[in-house]
C-alpha cells in the first residue's frame, strides 16, 4: 500500500517508549521466571486468550518465531496490543505471582519482544484458503475492522476496508498515546497485517450510505469507532486554546502541535484520554497542568496505574469540579468552576481555574446513527447493538469495537473483530443467520 | 549413520514419550496424541506390582527448581488387559502415531506370552526394559538384566524370535561403559536401542528426620535419577555408541530433554528420536508444540530437509582426549559495554582458576583480563550473567596443530603453558 510518508518532525517523536525493548537476554530471563500455570487467569483476562504462558515457555527455549506464532493465532494485532494494553488490568493483573507477594511477569513487554522479532525478521504464519469469490466492506480501518479483515481473507474472502482518514489504522495511528506506540509502528502493523493478501484498504472514503454497500458487497462489518470529541455546551466554549483532546492527540501523533507560551493548561474530565492527555501536555513542557474532575480521585474511570505515573510526573488534579464558563480576552485565560457534589454542580459555589490551554476529554460522540437508519440495526444511545457474534440484526451486517461496545480497548477490538469474522464465515457458508 | 528407527516405527515426528507416568494409560496418550507427540512408549507392561506412596523427589539449585528429579516407581499398577485394550483403542484412533509397548518380565515364556499380547493389542514396537534401577532389579529384572550383557543379549534374542515388530532395548546407565551393553542388545538382534534409563539416586535426605528422601514412613531406598541434571550423562551414553564402529543401530536418545535445543543435540549425537519423561512431568503435554516449532525453525535456518540430514552430523567430531589439539588457544575478552559490574568472573578465576582477572586499577567496576596467563578455562564465562559479555577469542600463537601422541611420538613443539607456573 502506497500512502503520504509519516512527517519525521510530528510533535510524537519527543516521546520515549514507557516500556523499552527487551534484549534476547533480557526476555529470556524474564521468561523464564514465568510459571507456566495451568489453566491460566492471565489467559482468562485477556480478551482473545492468547496462550499466554505457550508464547513466553517458547521464548524462554530460544524459539522467538514459535513465540510469535502462537500469539498471532489468537490475535493479529498482538504487535500494537503488546505496547498498548492495559496489561496492569487484564493479564498482568491476573498473575499469580500477585498472590506470592512478588512482581508479576512482564506479559506485555514480552509480547512485544516475540513481536517485534517476527516484524523484524518478515516471518510469514498465515495461509489465505482458496477464494471463495465472497467480498465483504469494512466499514473504519481501526483494529476492529483489521481484525476482522485479517481473519475473512484467511478464511479466503477478500476484504475491501472503507476509511475516511487519509491513513489507516483508527486509533492506534491517531490516539494511543506515543509513549506507548507510535503512528509508525501503527501503521507497519497495517502493512503487515495487509501482507496477508486479499485485502484492499480505500482511504479518504467517508461512507455515508450504508445501504448502497449492500448491493456491492456480500457483507458488512461496521468497525467506525467513536466519533468527535464531546462538548460541554458552556459559555465560552469556542474561544481560541479551547481543542478536543482525542483531536489535539491526532494532531500531536501526526502533525506538530505549539505549547510555546502555554504556562498553564487543564484536562475536562477523568477518563484515560483525559489522563493521557494531562501527561502529553506534561512531557510536551508545559509547566502546570491539572485534570479538572466532577468528582474525586478514586471515581476517576482513568486507569489508577496510569494516573499514579500522571502525579509522578507532576500533574495536579482539581476534584470535584466541573467548567460553567471559559473566559478571557480574544483566547481562554481561566475557567469558571462550580463545585460539585456527587458529581453535580451545587448552585453558587463557583472558583475560577487559570488556564491557557484547555483540553475537553469529557467523552466521544457515538456514530451509529447513519446505520441505525437500516431496518434490522438497533441503536442503544448512538452504540450499534449486536449480540455475542457481533451480529447486528440485518442480515449480512456485523459490528465491532469501540462503535458497538460503547469504547473499549484495541484488544477488544480485535477480539470483537475476529468473532464477527467467524460469524460472517458461517453466514456466507450458509449458516445460521443466512 | 544408520538411519533412524522411525523408518521402521512410522511417526509423524520424532517426538516420543518415554515410558513413565505420562503414558500410563489410553485417557492420557490420547490426550498427548492431541496435543502433538508422535509417539508414545507405554509405562512399563508386566507381571502386577503394587507401589509405594511417596514416590517422587526433587532437587533445587537455587532458583532452578528440579534440576534434576527422582523416583522409587515400579512398572505399570494397572491390569494387563485394560493396558492392551487401551493400545488397541489408542492405535484404532491415532493409527498414524507410534505405540510402542514398553515390557519388563522374568522367564522365557512370560516374555512369549507378552510380547503375543503387545503385538495382538497393535504396538509398532516393542521396547524392553533393561533399565528401572529400584525395585524390579531386586525380583531380577530391569537393570539387573541391563548390566549383563550376557543375560541382555540372551533376552534380546528372544524378544526378537517372538516378535514381529521392531525391538528396542532400553538400556541403564548404571554400568561403566555403555559400550559393551550396546553391542550386546545389537548381538541379540535389537533393531534399535533407547538411553537412559534412570540414575542410581538419593535424591536428598529430610535433615530433621534423619531419613533419605523420597521417605516412606520412616524409611526411604534408592530412586532412578533424571530430568535436567542427567542430560549431559545421556548425551554421552549416545555419542559413546553412535561414534563405535561396532554397534550402527538406530538410537532413541532420552534423559533429561525439555526443549527443542535439548532434543537437537541428542539428534546431532546420533538419536533418530527422543524420548522425553521428567519435563513432560512437570509441565505437561503442551510443551511439544515448542520441541515442534523449534525443530522445524532449527532445520529451516540450516537448510535440513530431513532429520537424515543432521542426525548424527556431530559425531564425528566426538573424539579421544589424545586426539585434541594442544596448541588451539582461547582467552577471555570481557566487554566492557555490556558488563555490569558484578565481578564474579573475577572471584571464579582468583579462588577457582588461575588468577588472571583483577580489578581495574583505574577503579572501574569492569575488571581486567591479563591475557598473558589466561587458560582459557571458560570459567569466567560460565558464570558471567550477561549473555556475550565475555567472549572467549582465539589467539593466534604461531604454533601449528599438535595433540600430545604426536607431541609424544615426533616431538612436535607445544605452545609454552600458562596460569602462574611460576
Ligand atoms: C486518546 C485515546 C487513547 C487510547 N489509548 C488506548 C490505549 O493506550 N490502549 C488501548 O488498548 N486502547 C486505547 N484507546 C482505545 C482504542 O484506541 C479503541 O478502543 C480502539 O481503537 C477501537 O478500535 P475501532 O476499530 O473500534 O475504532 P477506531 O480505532 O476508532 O477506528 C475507527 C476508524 O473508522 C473510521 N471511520 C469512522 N467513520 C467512518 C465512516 N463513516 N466511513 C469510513 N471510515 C470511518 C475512523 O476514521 C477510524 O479510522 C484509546 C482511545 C483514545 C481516544
Ligand atoms: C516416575 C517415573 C517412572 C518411570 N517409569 C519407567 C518405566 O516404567 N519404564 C521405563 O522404561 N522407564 C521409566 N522411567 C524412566 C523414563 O522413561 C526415562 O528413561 C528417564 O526418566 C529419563 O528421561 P527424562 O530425563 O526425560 O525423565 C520412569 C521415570 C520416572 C520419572
Ligand atoms: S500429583 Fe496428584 S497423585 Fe500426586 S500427590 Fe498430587 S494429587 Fe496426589
Amino acid at each position: 500500500m502506497t500512502r503520504d510518508p509519516l512527517s519525521p518532525d510530528r510533535t510524537e517523536v519527543v516521546f520515549a517508549d514507557a516500556k523499552p525493548a527487551y534484549t534476547p537476554a533480557q526476555a529470556v530471563i524474564e521468561a523464564e521466571r514465568c510459571h507456566q500455570c495451568h489453566d491460566a487467569p492471565c489467559v482468562a483476562a485477556c480478551p482473545t486468550a492468547i496462550d499466554i504462558p505457550g508464547f513466553i515457555r517458547r521464548i524462554a527455549t530460544g524459539n522467538a518465531r514459535g513465540a510469535a506464532g502462537t500469539i498471532f493465532a489468537s490475535n493479529v494485532l498482538g504487535m500494537s496490543c503488546a505496547r498498548v494494553c492495559p496489561v496492569e488490568v487484564l493479564c498482568v493483573g491476573r498473575c499469580v505471582y500477585h498472590e506470592q507477594g512478588l512482581p508479576p511477569i512482564a506479559i506485555g513487554r514480552l509480547q512485544r519482544y516475540a513481536t517485534d522479532a517476527a516484524f523484524a525478521a518478515g516471518w510469514t504464519f498465515f495461509q489465505r484458503a482458496p477464494e471463495t469469490g465472497r467480498t465483504v466492506a469494512l466499514i473504519g480501518a481501526g483494529p476492529a475492522s483489521l481484525a476482522c479483515a485479517h481473519r475473512l481473507s484467511v478464511l479466503g474472502h477478500r476484504c475491501v476496508i472503507l476509511e475516511k482518514r487519509p491513513l489507516p489504522g483508527g486509533l492506534n495511528t491517531t490516539g494511543v498515546a506515543p509513549h506507548k506506540m507510535r503512528a509508525d509502528r501503527a501503521l507497519a502493523e497495517v502493512d503487515w497485517v495487509l501482507s496477508v493478501g486479499g485485502i484492499e484498504v480505500r482511504t479518504g472514503v467517508e461512507v455515508t450510505d450504508p445501504e448502497a454497500l449492500e448491493r456491492e458487497y456480500d457483507a458488512v462489518f461496521v468497525g467506525v469507532g467513536l466519533g468527535e470529541d464531546a462538548c460541554l455546551g458552556v459559555p465560552g466554549e469556542d474561544l481560541p486554546g479551547i481543542f478536543g483532546a482525542v483531536d489535539f492527540i491526532e494532531r500531536l501523533k501526526l502533525g506538530t502541535v505549539s505549547l510555546a507560551g502555554v504556562g498553564s493548561a487543564a484536562v475536562i474530565g477523568g477518563g484515560n484520554t483525559a489522563v493521557d492527555a494531562v501527561r502529553e501536555l506534561r512531557t510536551l513542557g508545559v509547566p502546570r497542568v491539572r485534570l479538572v474532575y466532577r468528582g474525586g480521585e478514586s471515581a476517576m474511570s482513568g486507569y489508577a496505574h496510569e494516573w499514579d505515573v500522571a502525579k509522578k510526573e507532576g500533574a495536579e488534579a482539581v476534584w470535584n469540579a466541573v467548567p460553567v464558563a471559559f473566559e478571557g480576552d480574544g483566547a481562554v485565560r481561566r475557567i469558571r468552576c462550580a463545585v460539585t457534589r456527587d458529581r453535580r454542580p451545587v448552585p453558587g459555589e463557583e472558583f475560577f481555574v487559570e488556564a491557557d490551554r484547555v483540553l475537553l476529554a469529557i467523552g466521544q460522540a457515538k456514530l451509529g446513527e447513519i446505520f441505525g437508519r437500516l431496518p434490522g440495526i438497533s441503536l442503544d444511545r448512538g452504540r450499534v447493538v449486536v449480540d455475542a457474534d457481533g451480529f447486528t440484526g440485518r442480515r449480512g451486517w456485523y459490528a465491532g469495537g469501540d462503535c458497538a461496545n460503547g469504547g473499549k480497548e484495541v484488544v477488544n477490538a480485535a477480539a470483537e473483530g475476529r468473532r464477527a469474522a467467524d460469524a460472517i464465515h458461517r453466514h456466507l457458508q450458509g449458516g445460521r443467520d443466512a | 549413520m544408520p538411519g533412524p528407527l522411525t523408518k521402521k516405527v512410522p511417526t509423524p515426528n520424532p517426538f516420543w514419550l518415554a515410558s513413565a507416568p505420562p503414558t500410563n494409560s489410553g485417557d492420557q496418550v490420547k490426550r498427548a496424541f492431541d496435543a502433538g507427540w508422535g509417539g508414545a512408549v507405554w509405562k512399563a507392561l508386566g507381571q502386577p506390582i503394587q507401589n509405594v506412596s511417596s514416590r517422587f523427589g526433587s532437587t533445587n539449585y537455587f532458583a532452578g527448581r528440579h534440576v534434576g528429579f527422582n523416583n522409587i516407581e515400579l512398572i505399570t499398577d494397572r491390569p494387563l488387559e485394560a493396558n492392551f485394550r487401551e493400545i488397541a483403542e489408542v492405535k484404532r484412533l491415532y493409527p498414524k502415531n507410534a505405540v510402542i509397548a514398553s515390557l519388563m518380565v522374568e522367564s522365557r515364556a512370560e516374555w512369549r506370552d507378552i510380547i503375543r499380547r503387545a503385538i495382538d493389542a497393535g504396538a509398532d514396537g516393542l521396547e524392553l526394559n533393561f533399565g528401572c534401577p529400584h525395585g524390579m532389579c531386586e525380583r531380577g529384572m530391569g537393570s539387573a538384566v541391563g548390566q549383563e550383557p550376557k543375560v541382555n543379549e540372551e533376552i534380546t534374542s528372544w524378544a526378537v524370535d517372538y516378535s514381529t515388530v521392531p525391538v528396542l532395548v532400553k538400556l541403564t546407565p548404571n554400568v561403566s561403559d555403555i559400550v559393551p551393553h550396546g553391542l550386546a542388545a545389537k548381538r541379540g538382534g535389537a533393531h534399535g536401542v533407547s538411553l537412559i534409563n534412570t540414575i542410581k539416586s538419593v535424591i536428598g535426605v529430610d535433615i530433621d528426620r534423619f531419613v533419605p528422601l523420597p521417605r516412606v514412613g520412616d524409611l526411604a531406598t534408592n530412586g532412578g535419577y533424571c530430568g535436567a541434571a542427567v542430560k549431559p550423562i545421556a548425551l554421552h551414553m549416545v555419542a559413546a555408541l553412535a561414534r563405535h564402529p561396532d554397534f550402527r543401530l538406530p538410537l532413541s536418545g532420552i534423559g533429561g530433554i525439555a526443549t527443542w535445543r535439548d532434543a537437537v543435540e541428542f539428534m546431532l549425537l546420533g538419536s533418530g528420536t527422543v524420548q522425553v519423561c521428567t519435563e513432560v512431568m512437570l509441565r505437561g503435554y503442551g510443551i511439544v508444540g515448542d520441541l515442534i516449532e523449534g525443530l522445524t525453525e532449527y532445520m529451516r535456518t540450516h537448510g535440513f530437509q530431513r532429520l537424515d540430514d543432521f542426525v548424527g552430523r556431530a559425531v564425528p567430531a566426538f573424539r579421544e582426549w589424545g586426539e585434541l589439539d594442544l596448541n588451539y588457544e582461547v582467552v577471555a575478552k570481557i566487554d566492557a559495554t555490556t558488563c555490569i559490574g558484578c565481578q564474579r568472573c573475577l572471584v571464579a578465576c582468583m579462588d577457582g582458576a588461575h588468577q588472571c582477572i583483577h580489578p581495574d586499577p583505574s577503579g572501574s567496576r569492569v575488571p581486567v583480563v591479563d591475557e598473558s596467563e589466561c587458560v582459557g578455562c571458560n570459567l569466567c564465562q560460565i558464570v558471567c550473567p550477561v549473555d556475550g559479555c565475555v567472549t572467549m577469542e582465539q589467539v593466534a600463537n604461531g604454533y601449528a596443530p599438535a595433540t600430545w601422541r604426536e607431541h609424544e611420538a615426533a616431538g612436535v613443539l607445544l605452545r609454552p603453558k600458562k596460569g602462574s607456573h611460576g
